[in-house]
């Protein structure tokens, strides 16, 4: 046999032996991560991205997985870039994964309409196309525990609570600092029908990528000096601005940051200014819970951590750490009913649909108060979830409020009417949830 | 070359000025064409297509655009970002508006409306020169991109400002939108790539060609030989504005699916730029092989840690990426300032007198 010869017979091997190499899949299932490490996104990207991992791995290390299934993960550099997004997408795509977090709303705009197609669940947390709540017209995608348009009502209705009642909101001027993108405006159609609901004035103030440069915003602020300030800011653009508002000598306290908004990352570098700078969260911050102990006890004194110890804790880290025990307990719920095996995006999406993550099971995973429960059904894949308000002392977040609940009459109107209109555009038809079983 | 061409005598005006006057160089370009056309569709997975041709295909033709008017006619711009912004929101809105129209017509009409748009942005390259014209356009790459940010008709009001392609069909098969297959995707860029570099390639060998190098080389004797300089600098803004709507159509509707504003920044007029000064300034083929840099080496400098089972931090493989492609460039620069294009013609020069240099 010549070499040429020998080389075709090992690849036609090769060719053969797939399909059986395949068949003796370990018990494992795939998690492609996106994440941003890199750029001028990385303040935020980077603790989140620790975040998830870090709840993986302890799953992996405390569990030995979910149910006995292990997680294995790959990381992804996106940048926050759509086009590096899809590309990471598509790389990944090949080692089937069940499941994708595109961790930008860009991306998750983009991935939406592949969902269906290559039956992977798109599962952007508070965060991506608010339209998407509505799961009748979107199986594929879950945005729980709660979207941009119910955090802007419960902003909305914190900020009453500050000034007295829904009708002291009356003559109130309010600005939004958003980042351009289809992220920070997101927002502001709920905003705009909340001005016209109540009577308050609302400013919407533009910051374009990358955030870095807003003297010609805080201008703005200066000249209009509104009573409250909301932002959906992102990565460099969060402690610019925080740091161009103490500047500007703005309340601090008025100054209420959306969940992206509202890390470590974002105040620390403006100092003593950032005292009293608030900002919204679906969760706790700080590590007095189980889970931290666990994730210490389990991942951080075996050196398998991928934070640093300190910054354990962190809002986004905990964001991450809580968006990865979404998707461990979806896949476990998936398992309930299809057995403890790799599972496939199907499953996986049935998993996520009938996810009804109760104070005892909450209890169970080591986070009880540290979120609030949450229960998806076929019609609602937001929940709805009530918000918190957090502040900075200086040194670390507090939680300064009870949980608010958004303005479902609001929002739940306009979440099923912009999710015709989405869905329009992809050619989609609309479900009957009554046979989904 | 591994060929010569000796003993191929041109006996008629229509031989002499051929695209290709050498046979084996014509042999060689149509089977190139039809194996693009053939191989990839048939043995190139998902990943190859989506995120490797279709970008790749995508950005040739905003660089043979941009290189139409940098290249040839000698005119700086940094806008190119803007006018294929301008072509994707008008593909958008026609192809919305009216959904029964062939998709390559609005390809077309869009390129149409990026001309026009370019022919505006265009006017003050009659009175400005050089990096002052470029600061110029940069208004346009500015302006273009706050208009479509601000003004919500162009997004048919969506509130996140994104345009969504929709699915639509060519012969029958679906060419954009979700559901297509990325073959056809490829293939609907293959073909609209391969019709245009064909009328650029005659385009800038003809009258019109010459004329917009004839402005680049030294306008003022130009316009004493009695090139007109406003109708050819015009022309210049407005055709290369036209292929750059049309990769911006592309960019949306073949390659991402949807996009919002910033898909068109100012980091893509930057990367088209760099195609086309790494590719070749005045050369076609330059477009493709500066495309080819620009798009293939970071993807391949991603991959390649994990092809030799290198399992590194991604934050450290990317920064390590920025910098090999950044040494990349300055490398090619310093071995060949003409571009990948000159490059390639001077070993074709070389392998001619191979084995014996003289």
């Amino acid at each position: 046999m010549t070499g040429r010869k020998l080389w075709l017979a090992a690849l036609a091997a090769l060719v053969l032996a797939a399909p059986t190499l395949a068949a003796a899949q370990p018990k494992e299932v795939f998690i492609p991560l996106l994440v941003y490490r890199t750029g001028p996104y990385a303040p935020s990207g980077i603790p989140i991205a620790d975040g998830f991992v870090d709840y993986f791995t302890l799953l992996n290390e405390r569990d030995g997985g979910i149910n006995g299934v292990k997680l294995v993960w790959e990381e992804c550099e996106t940048q926050y870039d759509n086009k590096q997004g899809v590309e990471c997408y598509e790389r990944l795509k090949g080692k089937s994964p069940v499941l994708v977090n595109p961790y930008s709303t860009a991306i998750t705009y983009s991935l939406i309409p592949k969902a269906p197609v290559d039956k992977i669940v798109v599962f952007s947390m508070g965060y991506g196309m608010s339209a998407a709540s509505d799961g009748r017209w979107f199986p594929w995608v879950f945005n729980f525990p709660t979207n941009y348009w119910s955090q802007a009502s419960a902003v909305i209705r914190y900020i009453s609570q500050q000034e007295g009642g829904l009708e002291k909101l009356k003559g109130k001027k309010i600005a939004h600092i958003f980042h351009n993108s289809a992220y920070g405006k997101e927002a502001n159609p709920t905003l705009e029908e909340l001005a016209k609901k109540y009577q308050f004035e609302l400013s919407l103030l533009a910051v374009d990528h990358p955030g870095q440069e807003q003297k010609a915003t805080w201008l703005q602020v200066r000249r209009l000096n509104p009573d409250w300030i909301f932002m959906s800011g992102w990565g460099v653009m969060n402690q610019v601005a925080i740091k161009e508002a103490a500047s500007v000598g703005f309340k601090m306290d008025h100054f209420i940051g959306n969940w992206w908004s509202a890390n470590d990352s974002d105040v620390v570098p403006a100092g003593e200014g950032a005292k009293g700078y608030k900002g919204a969260t679906f969760h706790a911050p700080g590590t007095s819970f189980k889970v931290h102990a666990d994730l210490m006890k389990f991942v951080y004194d075996k050196g398998k951590g991928s934070a640093k110890k300190e910054d354990v804790g962190a809002p986004l880290h905990n964001r991450g750490i809580v968006n990865a025990m979404f998707v461990a307990e979806a896949i476990r719920t998936a398992m309930t009913k299809y057995g403890n095996k790799p599972l496939t995006g199907e499953q996986v999406r049935w998993g996520f649909e009938n996810l009804n993550l109760t104070e005892q099971r909450l209890e169970q995973v080591g986070m009880k108060s540290f979120t609030h429960p949450v229960k998806v059904t076929c019609e609602d894949h937001e929940g709805n979830g009530p918000v918190l308000i957090q502040q900075w002392d200086g040194k670390k977040w507090s939680v300064v409020s009870d949980w608010i609940a958004p303005m479902r009459d609001v929002v739940r109107p306009k979440i099923e009417a912009a999710a015709v209109e989405e869905a329009k555009k992809l050619g989609y038809t609309m479900r009957d949830c009554s046979k989904e079983k | 070359m591994i060929y010569r061409e000796a003993g191929q005598f041109k006996t008629s005006y229509a031989a002499d000025q051929a695209v290709f006057p050498v046979v084996q160089d014509r042999v060689v370009v149509a089977a190139a064409v039809v194996a693009a056309f053939v191989v990839p569709p048939l043995v190139a997975n998902e990943y190859w297509l989506q995120a490797v041709l279709i970008p790749f295909l995508v950005y040739a033709l905003a660089a043979l655009g941009l290189n139409l008017l940098t290249g040839y006619a000698g005119q700086l711009s940094l806008g190119t970002g803007g006018f294929m912004a301008v072509g994707a929101y008008a593909a958008f809105k026609l192809t919305t508006a009216f959904p029964s129209l062939n998709i390559v017509v609005v390809f077309v009409l869009s390129g149409l409306v990026a001309a026009g748009v370019g022919l505006l942005f265009g006017i003050p390259s009659l009175r400005i020169k050089g990096f002052y014209l470029a600061v110029a356009t940069l208004a346009a790459q500015f302006f273009l991109i706050w208009l479509f940010n601000k003004v919500a008709w162009f997004t048919n009001y969506a509130s996140s400002g994104t345009i969504t392609a929709p699915d639509r069909t060519l012969f029958g098969v679906l060419v954009t939108g979700p559901n297509s297959s990325a073959s056809a995707r490829y293939l609907t860029a293959l073909g609209l790539v391969a019709v245009f570099a064909v009328i650029a390639k005659n385009l800038v060998r003809g009258r019109v060609g010459r004329s917009w190098m004839a402005i680049r080389d030294r306008d003022i004797a130009a316009e004493i030989i009695g090139v007109r300089p406003l109708r050819t600098k015009l022309l210049a803004f407005g055709i290369s504005s036209f292929y750059c709507g049309v990769a911006g159509a592309g960019l949306v509707f073949l390659y991402l699916g949807s996009a919002e504003t910033l898909a068109f920044d100012i980091s893509i007029s930057f990367l088209v730029l760099f195609m086309v000064i790494i590719g070749g300034l005045g050369s076609i083929l330059g477009s493709f092989l500066g495309a080819a840099f620009i798009v293939l080496v970071p993807i391949v400098l991603a991959n390649a840690p994990h092809a030799i089972g290198l399992r590194l931090p991604v934050a450290l493989q990317k920064q390590i990426e920025l910098m090999v492609f950044g040494g990349l460039i300055i490398f090619f620069l310093i071995v060949e300032p003409r571009g990948l294009a000159r490059l390639w013609q001077i070993t074709k020069e070389k392998l001619r007198l191979w084995p014996f240099p003289h």
